[in-house]
């Protein structure tokens, strides 16, 4: 209905992509007023609790009470504004815009699903963050693949062989840090293989995953079926990384125990976010890689070795989605599942196009993809009468949205996917 | 990438001229003509990742390991030990998906003399559990090859095809009192429609917006699933605790020719005929030349006045209905009602299937066949060599392997040529 409306509207004098954007903003204020904000019981307050719910270093603090229909009124009236001014004279930072309107939004519907109870913002927050680890290193892989030109849809195939091994070595040897160390190697190994293919025998790089997906799909479920479920203690047993609090930082309220208190696998896809970002824009070699993947022959012609860069790129990306593949298993449960990545490779994939192929971006979105993840969880403790699913759904519609370039247009490296021949 | 077609076809002109390249003394290796090499190549990849099957069966036989630390002292045990080992799984694959022709020879004698079916039944089970298997296979293949040819690389077809199965499922079931003659064709339509649509979506936003392909069928199929979830988690669960959906009317099901164990349905009959159609669309309609121009040469086809637009919409619209096809056989043919994971893997199946079969609808018949007994014979392997099914997928993903680069298998057969036509697949997302 919403959308008849706006491409009328369209037709009669033509819209740009902001005052697109200001009514995109406006109709999000109308819907939070007609869904959440009316009828409710006057004097309903919602708790917000700013303590994590785990014995924690943190400084306790008092909880967050909100009265819910002000509060709700208030979100309302700062998306209409922003609607307005955006309809009337737009912004620069119109994208930026968008994320506090989508803020204001998830912030509202709490405020909505919480009234009269209580909902930990800052446990939830938490569990967002390290849900959101193995996406982000997923999504990092991909942006060292497609910075360098390669498309890797393999990243599912990557983790799921990589947590597999992780489980096995760091069972086997008895040491959590052998196991993450053959996570990474495998995964450079598969990656390797994905490079020969893609860069050398200049297979097309879709087909190329694609078997490697279901390679990995079959050999991991092979070997779990063949050996994994009959020794699980001898082989598939291995515990995990323990919950390190870095001090002083961890006191710090709300903050600390979000990020400053987590397992290793979590902190290393912190750093290396940080690592492939100044990676990529500010050394030598990552002007090379950027250069390689906009234009090959260009690169080529100044003498940039675009096959090296490409090779090393994706083993580079390759070792990265092996720490997230660990994370399934030495991460989080400590044993080997079948398929137990369940589709986060791809997911990540969407999150390194949402971030418009940027370490920081990618980040920030697999954050989104987190919470989304954790919100729906969340929302069947709080009985919200909202399918979960449709909660789920949400991350890949906003992905396709992107893609179509009508919020945020992401431009992928000119040459990905494209086959270099000398 | 011009270029180099261009060097392709004058390197084909020359050997079908029955005049060796040039280059023929510097090579080693034997001389095969392209045309031949297009049907030798696959059967070479499907044995070679028959062989390397075999070879991970038996590193990952511990009893066989074992007789090779013996190896020096007793060679004969460990290589005895290695092809019994061998001989027992490819030889309850091949039993288990095909049967013995002499029980089936036996049962028939059986039934015309005594009329005694039930050894006739017995013995012809196991082929016609690997139909079963190859049904669903054939419409998937097709879908994701008529894609092919049009430069689409449908990885949809996993969330195409359950869809269309609920699809299927949900008509079989809510309409009642209708004549079959009427509900099984509209279930059938109503499955491929499903499918139909849910690659509408990513056909159109690649046809007007230029948002890629296969990142748009990726996260339609996470769409799906969670649909899905939803779909039989609520609106159309069965009464009971199990997500499922309540069983299609007997009007609904596509009819069978045997009495109970046996599962064949017509549903094959109707992939083939389907098939045929496939072919004759491709290259006997101008509509079908359209898309194949398109996929072939995009700059071209707009030359000559083509409409990209439509013949991508038309290519994805169609490669959804054949996806849901797919699902809407196995769900009338054999399972009668739609549950969880109910996909589970088809869609990557399908397209090891086109690259497989050449992207050629007879091809993808043929692959059908191969990888649903081998599917069928593999539930036989686990049960009687123990071998857990998941070998196929790791034979299945060595073959795309080898397909995909075909370099590999003529270093490995020492078959020189330059190079066989190959299909053109997808661009890379940039521009």
């Amino acid at each position: 209905m919403a959308t008849t409306a706006v491409r009328a509207q369209q037709k009669a004098f033509t819209l740009g992509r902001s005052q697109w954007l200001g009514i995109v903003f406006l109709i999000a204020g109308l819907l939070t007023f007609l869904f959440f904000g009316r009828g409710l019981e006057a004097g309903i307050k919602t708790k917000f609790g700013l303590n994590p719910g785990f014995a924690s270093q943190a400084i306790p603090i008092p909880d967050l009470v909100l009265p819910t229909q002000p509060t709700i009124y208030a979100m309302v009236l700062i998306m209409l504004l922003l609607g307005v001014l955006q309809l009337v004279r737009g912004f620069r930072f119109a994208d930026a815009l968008l994320g506090v309107v989508a803020l204001c939004f998830v912030f509202a519907f709490l405020t909505w699903a919480a009234r009269g109870k209580s909902f930990n913002l800052v446990g939830m927050l938490g569990s967002s963050l390290v849900r959101a680890t193995p996406i982000a290193l997923a999504a990092l892989c991909g942006i060292m693949c497609e910075r360098s030109g390669v498309v890797n849809i393999a990243i599912e195939g990557i983790m799921l062989i990589s947590a597999q091994v992780a489980v096995v070595v760091a069972t086997v040897t008895k040491n959590l840090y052998a196991g993450l160390v053959a996570a990474i190697l495998s995964g450079a190994i598969i990656s390797a293989f994905h490079a020969a293919m893609a860069v050398s025998f200049k297979v097309d790089q879709i087909v190329s995953a694609t078997a490697i997906n279901i390679f990995a799909t079959g050999a991991t479920s092979f070997i779990s079926a063949r050996f994994l479920e009959k020794n699980t203690n001898l082989l598939n047993n291995s515990g995990t990384f323990r919950i390190i609090s870095i001090p002083l930082l961890s006191k710090i309220p709300i903050l600390g125990p979000i990020f400053f208190e987590n397992g290793l696998i979590v902190y290393l896809m912190l750093i290396l976010t940080v690592l492939v970002h100044i990676l990529l824009f500010y050394t030598k070699w990552g002007l090379r890689v950027r250069a390689v993947g906009e234009h090959p022959r260009a690169a080529d012609t100044l003498g940039i070795n675009v096959y090296l860069v490409r090779y090393v790129s994706v083993i580079l990306g390759g070792m990265i989605a092996g720490i997230g593949g660990a994370y399934f298993t030495i991460g989080s449960v400590g044993r080997f599942d079948e398929i137990m990545t369940a589709g986060k490779g791809f997911i990540g994939l969407a999150a390194m196009i949402f971030g418009k192929w940027a370490p920081f971006g990618a980040f920030a979105s697999s954050i989104l993809f987190g919470f989304a993840d954790s919100l729906q969880i969340k929302l069947q403790i709080l009985r919200v009468p909202i399918p979960s699913e449709f909660l789920l759904m949400a991350p890949y519609i906003v992905t396709m949205i992107v893609l179509t370039g009508v919020v945020g247009r992401a431009e992928p490296p000119a040459a990905d996917g494209q086959p270099y021949e000398k | 990438m011009g270029e180099e077609r261009k060097g392709t076809a004058s390197t084909q002109t020359v050997t079908r001229g029955k005049q060796p390249a040039t280059g023929a003394k510097k090579e080693r290796g034997i001389l095969i003509p392209p045309a031949w090499q297009t049907l030798l190549l696959p059967v070479l990849a499907v044995f070679t990742g028959l062989v390397i099957g075999a070879i991970v069966i038996v590193i990952t036989d511990a009893a066989v390991v074992a007789t090779y630390r013996n190896f020096f002292r007793a060679p004969g045990t460990a290589l005895a030990a290695t092809w019994h080992t061998i001989a027992t799984a490819y030889g309850a694959l091949l039993y288990g998906s095909l049967g013995n022709p002499r029980e089936v020879y036996e049962g028939m004698r059986l039934y015309l003399s005594t009329g005694d079916n039930t050894l006739f039944l017995r013995a012809i089970w196991p082929i016609t559990e690997s139909l079963v298997a190859a049904t669903p296979y054939i419409f998937g293949g097709l879908a994701v090859a008529l894609g092919f040819r049009c430069g689409l690389f449908n990885i949809g077809a996993e969330g195409q095809l359950g869809i269309g199965a609920l699809a299927a499922a949900w008509v079989g079931y809510s309409i009642t009192n209708l004549p079959a003659l009427i509900h099984l064709p509209l279930a059938l339509l109503a499955g491929a429609l499903g499918g139909a649509i849910w690659a509408a979506i990513p056909g159109y936003l690649k046809a007007k917006t230029g948002a890629h392909e296969v990142v748009n069928t990726i996260m339609m199929n996470w769409i799906s699933f969670r649909l899905s979830d939803w779909l039989l988690n609520g609106p159309m669960k069965a009464p009971g605790y199990r997500p499922i959906t309540p069983n299609i009317e007997p009007t609904a099901a596509l009819p069978r020719f045997f009495p109970p164990p046996i599962r064949f349905h017509a549903g094959f009959f109707l992939a083939l005929i389907v098939a045929g159609i496939v072919y004759w669309f491709l290259f006997k309609t101008t509509l079908g030349f359209e898309i194949r121009t398109v996929g072939a040469n995009p700059d071209a086809a707009r030359y000559a006045g083509m409409s990209i637009t439509r013949s991508i919409m038309l290519a994805m619209v169609l490669s959804g209905a054949l996806a849901g096809l797919a699902g809407t056989s196995q769900v009338l043919g054999v399972d009668h009602w739609v549950g969880q994971g109910f996909t589970a893997g088809y869609g990557f199946d399908s397209i090891a299937l086109a690259l497989l079969g050449k992207s050629h609808p007879f091809g993808v018949v043929l692959a059908s066949l191969l990888f649903g007994t081998l599917r069928s014979g593999a539930t036989r392997m686990q049960s009687l060599a123990g071998i857990p099914i998941d070998i196929i997928s790791i034979i299945q993903g060595l073959v795309i392997v080898f397909i995909a680069a075909p370099a590999i298998i003529r270093w490995l057969y020492r078959i020189r040529v330059e190079r066989a036509e190959e299909v053109v697949l997808t661009r890379g997302w940039g521009k």
